[in-house]
C-alpha cells in the first residue's frame, strides 16, 4: 500500500505542475457552468409558468430536472476531457525512460499501475468536488433532495472511474500521448454509442448492448437510483481495463 | 558478487547476448567493454531484472535475478543508458521520490536524500528543476539516485556518454570515489574509462565474451603472446643511416622505419632500451621520444573491435 501510495503522490505533483491538469479543469468547469446556468435558467422559467397551477408546481422536481439533465450533458464532454489526464500517465514514462527506473525498483506492476490508477482517481473527485460550489446554491434558494443527488454524483464518479480505467489502459500501449488520448476517447465513444444499437436490435442482442454501453447503468444512477447491479457494472468493467493493462505491461516485459 | 553463467538473450531472431559468463568480485570496479551494440546494455538490464534472459544464470549479491527480483532490486542501484529524470521534478523532490520507492524506511529518507546531494555535489541544484539543468548536473542527479538505497552493488550502463570532457572527468572521479563501498559494474565503447577507472573488465563484441579479467591479467595475458618487446623512437636527425644504425645494435632483431618513427623490436625478456638512448646520444641524432611498443589493452581492443579472433 506504501509504495501504490508512492506512486500516487508522484503523479499528483506531475499532474499539479504541468498545465494539463488546469486546463482539463478549468475547460470542465467552464462547460459545466454553461449547461448548469442554461438548464438552471429554463427550470427558473418553467417554475414561474407553473406557479399558477398547484398541482404542476408540486410535479417540478429540481434534482430531475437540473441536476440530471446537467449530469447527462456532461458526460459527452467527461468522455473527452477524462483521458487527457490519463494519457501521460504511461506513455510519458515510456518516453522519458523512466519506467526502466519504475520496474528496476521493488514495486510489481500491479502496484504502478494502482499507484497510478489512484492518482487520476483523485483528479476525478478534485473535479467533480469543484462543481458543488454551484450545487451548493441550488441548496440555499431551493429544496432539492441530498440523496438522489449523491446517487447521481456517484455515478458521474464510477462513469469517470471507467473513462480512466480505459484511457490507463491505452496509454500502456504506446509512448506516444496522442495516439493514447485518441485511442482512449474512440474506444469510450465507442462504448457509449452501443446503447443506440440497443434500438434497433431486439432480445438477447438488444439486452447484451445494453448491458455494456455506459448509458442505461448511468442514466440509472444519475436519476437516483442506486442498483447493486448498476454499481457491479462499473467495477468490473473498471477492473477488466486495468487487469488488461497488467497482462498487457506483464507481456511486454517478457517479449 | 556479480555472477553470470552462460547467459543468453533472443529478441525474435536477434541473438543479442550469446553464452555469457564471467564474474565481479566484491568492492571492485568492474568495466563492460565493447563496441556500440555488443550487447552491453542488454546484459546489465537482465542482471537488474528489467528484462529476462532466454537462458542462462545470472546472480547479484548472492541472489539469483530470476528467483529473487525484488531481493535483487533492493540489492541494485541502476542507472540506465537513458538517465531516468522526470523534468518536472526538482533534483531533491526526484531523489526523494526514488528513496520511497526503493524503499528507504520513512526515518532515514532525509538523511539518504542529503548524502547522495553531498556526494554527487549536486547541492547547488537541489531545489532546481530537473528539466533546467545541465547535462552533466543530470547525469549526476542519475548517478545520485543509482546511490540513494546504499545499494551493494551499482550497474551503471554509459555513465559518462554525451559529456563534455570537464564533465566526464567529474564523473569518473564520483565512481572513484566509491570505490570500495559499492560493488561496481560499469558499461561503456570508451577504453580509457577502464584504465582509468576500472580495476578489471570484460571486454564483449556481438554478445560474446572476448576476455575478462583484471586489468594485469589483460594485460599479462596479451604479453604472453607476443613474443616481442620493442620500442618505437622519435628522432630529429638520421633518417636511413640512424635506421642502419640501429640494425648494427647487438639484439635488435628488426628495425623498420614507421609514420612516427623507427620501429624497433627485440626478443622479449631483454633490456635495450638504454643501449638504444646512448646509440642515439652518442651519434646525436637528436633523441626526441621513446615509446614502449608492447602490446596493450588498447591494442587488444582494436582487435577484438574490428572483428578480430576470440581468445
Amino acid at each position: 500500500m506504501k509504495n501504490v501510495w508512492s506512486i500516487t503522490k508522484k503523479e499528483l505533483g506531475l499532474y499539479f505542475g504541468s498545465p494539463v491538469g488546469y486546463v482539463v479543469f478549468a475547460l470542465f468547469l467552464f462547460i459545466w457552468g454553461y449547461f448548469f446556468t442554461i438548464i438552471l435558467r429554463a427550470f427558473n422559467d418553467q417554475s414561474f409558468q407553473m406557479a399558477q397551477n398547484p398541482y404542476y408546481y408540486q410535479q417540478l422536481n429540481i434534482n430531475q430536472l437540473v441536476f440530471s439533465y446537467t449530469f447527462q450533458n456532461i458526460t459527452i464532454f467527461f468522455l473527452l476531457l477524462l483521458p487527457a489526464l490519463t494519457m501521460r500517465l504511461f506513455a510519458e514514462e515510456k518516453k522519458l525512460g523512466t519506467e526502466e527506473l519504475l520496474y528496476t525498483s521493488p514495486l510489481s506492476s500491479a502496484q504502478i499501475i494502482a499507484g497510478k490508477y489512484l492518482a487520476s482517481l483523485i483528479m476525478l473527485v478534485f473535479m467533480l468536488a469543484l462543481t458543488a460550489v454551484s450545487v451548493i446554491f441550488t441548496f440555499l434558494y431551493g429544496n432539492p433532495e441530498l440523496p438522489p443527488l449523491l446517487v447521481a454524483y456517484l455515478g458521474l464518479f464510477l462513469l469517470g472511474a471507467a473513462f480512466m480505467a480505459v484511457g490507463l489502459f491505452f496509454s500502456s500501449l504506446t509512448e506516444n500521448q496522442v495516439v493514447a488520448v485518441i485511442l482512449a476517447m474512440g474506444t469510450n465513444l465507442l462504448i457509449y454509442i452501443l446503447s443506440w444499437s440497443a434500438y434497433s436490435a431486439s432480445g438477447l442482442k438488444a439486452s447484451v448492448y445494453n448491458y455494456i454501453s455506459f448509458v442505461p447503468h448511468f442514466g440509472q444512477m444519475v436519476s437516483g437510483v442506486l442498483d447493486t447491479k448498476d454499481i457491479v457494472y462499473f467495477l468490473s468493467f473498471c477492473f477488466f481495463w486495468l487487469f488488461l493493462t497488467h497482462s498487457w505491461i506483464q507481456s511486454r516485459r517478457w517479449r | 558478487m556479480i555472477e553470470v553463467q552462460d547467459l543468453t538473450k533472443k529478441y525474435g531472431e536477434l541473438t543479442a547476448v550469446r553464452n555469457l559468463s564471467f564474474r565481479v568480485e566484491k568492492g571492485k570496479i568492474w568495466g563492460l567493454l565493447g563496441p556500440n551494440a555488443a550487447g552491453k546494455t542488454t546484459t546489465m538490464r537482465i542482471l537488474t531484472g528489467y528484462l529476462p534472459a532466454t537462458s542462462g544464470r545470472a546472480s547479484v549479491a548472492g541472489f539469483d535475478v530470476f528467483e529473487q527480483p525484488n531481493e535483487i532490486k533492493k540489492a541494485i542501484g541502476y542507472l540506465p543508458e537513458i538517465v531516468p529524470l522526470y523534468p518536472e521534478m526538482t533534483v531533491e523532490g526526484y531523489l526523494r521520490f526514488v528513496a520511497e520507492i526503493k524503499q528507504v524506511s520513512a526515518a532515514k529518507r532525509k538523511a539518504a536524500v542529503a548524502k547522495v546531494l553531498e556526494s554527487a555535489a549536486l547541492e547547488t541544484v537541489r531545489g532546481r528543476l530537473i528539466k533546467n539543468i545541465s547535462r552533466g548536473y543530470k547525469q549526476r542527479v542519475g548517478v545520485a539516485q543509482a546511490m540513494i538505497h546504499d545499494p551493494q552493488v551499482l550497474i551503471l550502463d554509459e555513465p559518462t556518454i554525451g559529456l563534455d570532457p570537464a564533465q566526464i572527468r567529474e564523473i569518473r572521479e564520483l565512481i572513484r570515489r566509491l570505490r570500495g563501498e559499492h560493488t561496481i559494474l560499469l558499461s561503456t565503447h570508451i577504453l580509457a574509462e577502464v584504465t582509468q577507472v576500472c580495476d578489471g573488465a570484460v571486454i564483449i563484441n556481438e554478445g560474446r565474451l572476448m576476455a575478462s579479467g583484471s586489468l594485469e591479467e589483460l594485460t599479462a595475458s596479451i604479453q604472453a603472446k607476443d613474443a616481442r618487446d620493442g620500442v618505437v623512437v622519435k628522432l630529429r636527425r638520421g633518417g636511413d643511416e640512424a635506421l642502419a644504425l640501429f640494425r648494427g645494435l647487438a639484439g635488435v632483431e628488426t628495425a623498420a622505419a614507421e609514420a612516427d618513427g623507427i620501429r624497433l623490436e627485440w626478443g622479449r625478456g631483454r633490456e635495450l632500451r638504454e643501449d638504444v638512448a646512448k646509440l642515439a646520444v652518442a651519434r646525436d641524432l637528436g633523441l626526441l621520444e621513446m615509446r614502449p611498443l608492447a602490446m596493450n589493452i588498447e591494442d587488444l581492443y582494436m582487435k577484438i573491435v574490428s572483428g578480430g579472433s576470440e581468445q
